[in-house]
């Protein structure tokens, strides 16, 4: 790890003026990325600014809405007996992220403003139709995530909250890399009154999608039989040497096979 | 006087090890720092084959660099290979010279390229960014095929092809001619999938020269530290053994990859001298994924003859092994002695022949990990004989049961050279049959099949050689070194013990195991026994611990010298009470008058020995402490039946491990809750060669799995709970009757596992899956047999 200055500011504008002050420092959320690739002089920053006192862990929920603190970490998403019982999906995804040194730091805003393609909240994001609040603005999930590590956040802009609203029901089905147990293929399904949405984190060569294939048929007919015979195309999927696109294609549709038991 | 009994053999003694390791109060290699110590980072080739010139005028101005060395300033000898092997035309192998430091070509991604020295870690690896290094690529050699054909040239200029040796074993004439008149003939191809070691402790190295008296020591992380005394000091650096000390201290894991003198270690010996200071060296995690000796990677075709009845009568082996760039301390001898002289298993088949062409390529050396060449025959052989069964309609117990040597024909010569002593695997296959409730199978298959899964059962029946030796006979192999070992038996004033032995645990539990052998036979408790190895100044000779050795030849090396301790005592006692040494005897470490009620512990003895007053100064010198080494006379074969049950879903081919059962004869069992230890890491090993992990090259040479991101390390759910059990014949030739355990579970489980998967899939027609069988390929099979349907 090269030289750097470390700040744990208490409060969200002072990290915020805390990072403008040099030119190359970097919110730390957790840290479980972050701090491997630092180590192994991967990237590199003059500042780490920490959000740990920011007073960013919380979760609330109402009958409708989850409101969770950036700051959150999985572990705590994972055993809220809120979550749990207002959407389970949610808590299951958060206790399936890493190991159990993982989930007690890393954190659901880290994940989702480093946009690892296969990482697990950005599916739950994007299929929830959540909100993603910062200290500027509210992003859709549909303008949040921009491809691969991409995200629509500005320089010295920092997720405070992510909202999600309490849909009918909702499954996360994860095919984990044998290695790194990230996603090989993660699915993400949720059945709202207005619809089914199905999220698909592991296996887009943009990171986290929609896939419309599964929507479109599970719309008109959400049956347990409805994905049988569905192809997927692989045209914009991941190929590396844990799995070709045309394997990553199979697991979306028996992924999102399996999740369909949990809708009906 | 404390009861031996219940911490002599057969007890199952807790670790005496393990409170310091669980406390964290081991001493490890990197725990060491010496007084005014530097740090040193090895910069390392990116490319896999280049020539290089790098500039390090602005990296020698950096903050806190002390020195930077490259190729040209380190002027010493070549890193050697400890084991020669001749190619059946009589030519010794092709060894192409390996400075510690690269000169001006790289030959693999990871080879040291410059030594940056400095204040701080952190200082050289500042000052290595600022080192400009000039690249020239030149065609990369991965693939041995292409290897073999020089189709992209060689990857060592000074030879002329890129073969090692292309060396032989066996009859080849007898097996083409069995070949040509059997009934049957299964054919296969199989690759030995190349693995990384992955020891829990990283590699690290101290190199301390004091200028005062010329005395060098290495700290290292080694298993065996007088071999790399001698590789180092008398190959490399040319230092003589009485000025420079090596020290293992404890040794986090080591699995083979710790035996190899590495270019490390000589660089921050030789480097401490030249800059007068301590020179540490620790590997980070990524780096040893590139500098540590990899496994494996063997291709092999095999043919089986077989009779109508399925009898064995010929097996025919051509493999390409790889060496990697450079040969590795023990590379030669993996894929020759300790591969194909295995090839008969446990079967009578009469002809054997075997032809291996050892491959360097542009990858990191290979070299021994776990099983070391017998997990590679154990693999192709277990294969071939589940294939050939199928192919012919008999059961894959029926099989083996017809073809196994039998209880009566030990010893038993194969024709591959080894003697086996003593086995029985007809009792090892049928308690492990029980253990595995074979008769259950089909019930269990039959559920599976209601849940649209697959389920398989798959066997081996393997068997394995240990405590290679004896030294005459590899010697006339190749082998530069001898194969025995040392110990020395020092009984203190007041009784206590302690044992120096040459052998070196670094995981393995050997203050325990052999503090009970002290235990049983000198009849005191372990409490009373310490357990000193690991430095060459202290322990009088060794040659470490490799190939499940420690016991058969380590152990026996304690307990000749621990008969020398008795023999002599004896006389003290005889002396002391005025008897005849020959009518003293020990029981329960007092040695006793026969047929009297006089007698002497062991203690009264050892303090007679060290305050001589009343003594037998004409006959005995005073003392008790005594050495001895033991080379031994064969091998130990151990062997056993390993049964894996798994149930595949075919919609992702995800395979998921039922049951694993290993029913092992590793002879005489010290103790048991070791024993079982040591087979569960093992099968961990074996699963995970099996099903996950893969050391892969992209075609430019670069490591693709070079991280636990990529590189699929088995984790506890990717198993289920082990049945271990035992069915023991003793070796015949040492008095413990022990065989050895270290090795087992990583040689006999990768067959059992993926016959399982292939007996899964068979309904569909598939025949074969490569290893590791990782949910894609296993997706692709169903895939492909569907289409072919």
């Amino acid at each position: 790890m090269y030289d750097l200055q470390y700040s744990k500011p208490s409060s969200v504008n002072d990290a915020v003026a805390e990072i403008k002050k040099s030119s190359d420092a970097k919110f730390l959320a957790g840290g479980m990325t972050m701090i491997p690739t630092l180590k192994a002089r991967l990237s590199s920053a003059d500042m780490l600014v920490d959000l740990k006192g920011s007073n960013l862990s919380y979760i609330s929920v109402s009958s409708s809405e989850i409101s969770i603190g950036s700051m959150t970490r999985h572990c705590d998403v994972a055993s809220s007996s809120d979550i749990k019982g207002s959407l389970p999906a949610l808590a299951k995804l958060a206790g399936g992220i890493g190991d159990h040194m993982v989930r007690s730091c890393g954190t659901i805003g880290g994940s989702l403003a480093n946009n690892d393609p296969a990482a697990c909240y950005p599916s739950a994001v994007l299929a929830l139709g959540a909100t993603v609040v910062t200290n500027e603005r509210s992003l859709k999930a549909d303008d949040f995530f921009e491809g691969m590590f991409e995200t629509a956040l500005n320089e010295d802009e920092v997720i405070t909250e992510v909202k999600f609203s309490i849909p009918e029901k909702a499954t996360y089905i994860k095919f984990p890399n044998p290695a790194s147990r990230y996603a090989m293929v993660g699915v993400f399904m949720v059945k709202k009154s207005d619809g089914i949405s199905v999220a698909v984190t592991g296996a887009g060569e943009n990171g986290v999608f929609r896939c419309e294939e599964i929507e479109n048929v599970l719309n008109l007919n959400l049956a347990l039989d409805a994905l049988n015979n569905i192809q997927i195309s692989h045209d914009d999927l991941t190929s590396d040497m844990h799995a070709s696109a045309a394997y990553r294609a199979n697991l979306i549709r028996e992924m999102a096979k399996q999740g369909l038991k949990d809708l009906i | 006087m404390p009861d031996g009994g219940s911490t002599g053999i057969g007890a199952s003694v807790k670790r005496k090890e393990d409170y310091r390791f669980l406390v964290g109060q081991g001493n490890y290699t990197d725990d060491i720092n010496r007084p005014n110590q530097t740090y040193t980072y090895m910069l390392r080739s990116s490319s896999a084959h280049a020539k290089f010139s790098l500039d390090i005028t602005k990296a020698s101005e950096a903050d806190g660099v002390v020195k930077i060395f490259v190729g040209t300033d380190m002027d010493v000898g070549s890193i050697p290979c400890g084991w020669q092997v001749d190619s059946k035309d009589g030519t010794p192998m092709r060894e192409p010279a390996h400075p510690p430091i690269a000169k001006d070509k790289v030959r693999y991604v990871g080879e040291i390229i410059a030594v940056i020295i400095a204040e701080t870690l952190e200082d050289a690896k500042n000052a290595a960014e600022l080192i400009d290094v000039n690249y020239e690529d030149i065609p990369v050699i991965i693939d041995m095929q292409e290897a073999l054909n020089n189709a992209n040239g060689l990857v060592h200029d000074e030879i002329e092809s890129n073969v090692c040796y292309d060396w032989e074993i066996g009859d080849s004439e007898a097996v083409d001619k069995a070949i040509s008149e059997a009934a049957h003939i299964t054919t296969l191809d199989v690759r030995n999938n190349r693995l990384i070691p992955n020891a829990m402790e990283t590699r690290s190295a101290i190199g301390d020269y004091e200028h005062s008296t010329g005395q060098y020591t290495l700290y290292t992380t080694s298993q065996n530290p007088h071999v790399i005394r001698l590789l180092m000091g008398a190959f490399v650096l040319g230092l003589p053994e009485h000025k420079l000390r090596v020290i293992a201290p404890d040794v986090g894991g080591g699995f083979g990859s710790k035996i190899f003198h590495y270019a490390e270690e000589s660089i921050v010996t030789w480097a401490s001298n030249q800059i007068r200071r301590p020179v540490k060296w620790t590997s980070d995690r990524s780096e040893a994924f590139i500098s540590d000796a990899h496994g494996r990677d063997h291709v092999t075709s095999v043919k089986l003859a077989l009779d109508k009845d399925g009898k064995f009568l010929a097996l025919k082996v051509d493999t390409l092994a790889n060496m990697g760039a450079y040969l590795s301390t023990f590379a030669s001898s993996v894929p020759t002695y300790l591969y194909a002289t295995l090839l008969a298993g446990t079967y009578t088949t009469p002809a054997i022949h075997c032809n291996v062409k050892s491959i360097f390529t542009n990858t990191v050396p290979v070299d021994a990990y776990r099983g070391a060449g017998r997990p590679e025959a154990t693999y192709l052989i277990e294969r071939i004989v589940d294939k050939a069964a199928r192919e012919m309609g008999i059961s894959q117990v029926d099989i083996r049961r017809k073809n196994f040597i039998p209880v009566d024909a030990f010893p038993y010569q194969t024709p591959v050279a080894l003697q086996y002593d003593s086995g029985n695997y007809n009792a090892t296959l049928d308690a492990a049959l029980k253990k595995a409730d074979y008769d259950g199978f089909e019930a269990r298959k039959a559920a599976s099949a209601k849940k649209g899964m697959l389920r398989g059962i798959g066997f081996s029946t393997y068997l394995e050689a240990c405590g290679i030796a004896p030294s005459a006979v590899v010697g006339s192999l190749g082998a530069r070194a001898g194969l025995f070992e040392c110990a020395e038996v020092r009984v203190h004033p007041t009784g206590s013990v302690t044992v120096f032995t040459g052998s070196h645990s670094h995981g393995q539990g050997h203050e325990t195991t052999f503090a009970q052998l002290v235990s049983e036979k000198l009849g005191i408790s372990t409490d009373m026994v310490e357990i000193s190895h690991g430095d060459t100044n202290n322990i009088p000779f060794g040659m470490g611990t490799y190939g499940s050795r420690s016991l058969a030849v380590g152990g026996e090396a304690i307990v000749k010298a621990m008969d020398k301790v008795i023999a002599k005592a004896k006389k003290i006692a005889a002396h002391i009470m005025e008897a005849s040494a020959d009518d003293i005897e020990l029981n329960n470490g007092n040695f006793e008058i026969a047929g009297t009620d006089k007698s002497m512990s062991l203690a009264d003895i050892s303090l007679a020995a060290y305050v001589p007053h009343n003594y037998p100064h004409e006959e005995l010198e005073p003392g008790l402490d005594e050495k001895a080494f033991y080379d031994p006379l064969n091998f130990t074969y151990p062997g056993g039946c390993h049964i894996c049950e798994v149930e595949i879903n075919p919609n992702t081919g995800e395979v998921k491990v039922e049951g694993m059962t290993a029913v092992d004869d590793v002879g005489k069992v010290i103790n048991p809750m070791i024993v079982e230890g040591q087979i569960h890491g093992g099968l961990a090993q074996g699963i995970g060669q099996a099903l996950l992990e893969n050391a892969a090259y992209d075609s430019n040479g670069q490591l693709l799995s070079g991280s636990y991101m990529d590189y699929a390390m088995p984790r506890a759910d990717n198993f289920v709970d082990f049945k271990v059990g035992n069915e023991v014949t003793l070796c015949t030739h040492n008095s413990l009757g022990v065989k050895g355990c270290g090795e087992v579970g990583a040689i006999g489980s990768p067959p059992a596992v993926i016959n399982a998967v292939v007996d899964a899939l068979s309904e569909l027609g598939v025949d074969d899956i490569s290893m590791p069988a990782t949910s894609e390929k296993v997706w692709s099979a169903i895939n492909n047999a569907k289409n072919k349907n």
